[in-house]
């Protein structure tokens, strides 16, 4: 699954530590959801969801 | 915010040492069984039995201590765990039955110890922790 994080990340000056710390989840994780190598659960998107302001499926783009 | 997120790490990591403490503690009571006997009482069957239901008391404990720290990890951290655990799971159970028809069947030696299995599950889990870590890096 592709996504923007990286971009929405960058747009709010936020260093992957700061966004997984703002997730309570940690920076190893942080950056294997922006490279697409592992998927984040429902509630975990829905964080990233209210923390962009922006709604989940304009963050995650699902691969055909 | 900043306190929540601190609070987890914290939580996470005293989880963690929370768990090694544990473990250590369930590793001496082993050592306490095994050389206790003979070096320390003497062969006294009663304090053995005491040693024993020590080492199961804190062998709970970890199993409590372990069950804590899973459930402190974020969503990836368990998924390389599980990843983990599964391989040392199969490893354990076919590799430990192989080496156990290995010495029913006399094609070795020497006696198929547990403690060769214990072994073996420590190193997969090890090495599966490593690499799961290595792929989500």
């Amino acid at each position: 699954m592709k996504n923007r994080i990286k971009v929405l990340r960058a747009e709010l000056d936020l260093t992957q530590a700061q966004l997984a710390s703002k997730l309570e989840v940690s920076r190893q994780t942080v950056n294997a959801i922006e490279k697409g190598k592992f998927d984040p659960s429902l509630p975990l998107a829905f964080k990233l969801s209210n923390l962009f302001g922006k709604p989940i499926e304009e963050i995650f783009q699902n691969e055909v | 915010m900043k306190q929540t997120d601190e609070k987890w790490c914290d939580n996470t990591r005293k989880n963690t040492v929370n768990l090694a403490y544990w473990t250590g503690a369930w590793v001496l009571t082993i050592a306490l069984v095994s050389f206790g006997p003979k070096f320390l009482w003497n062969e006294n069957n009663t304090v053995t039995i005491i040693a024993i239901l020590v080492n199961l008391a804190i062998g709970i404990g970890v199993i409590l201590a372990n069950k804590r720290h899973l459930n402190s990890l974020d969503e990836l951290q368990r998924k390389i765990q599980l990843e983990a655990m599964s391989l040392t799971l199969g490893v354990a159970v076919i590799f430990g039955l192989s080496y156990s028809m290995l010495d029913i069947t006399n094609l070795i030696s020497y006696d198929a110890e547990i403690s060769h299995l214990v072994i073996l599950i420590g190193l997969t889990y090890l090495a599966g922790t490593i690499i799961g870590n290595m792929r989500y890096r």
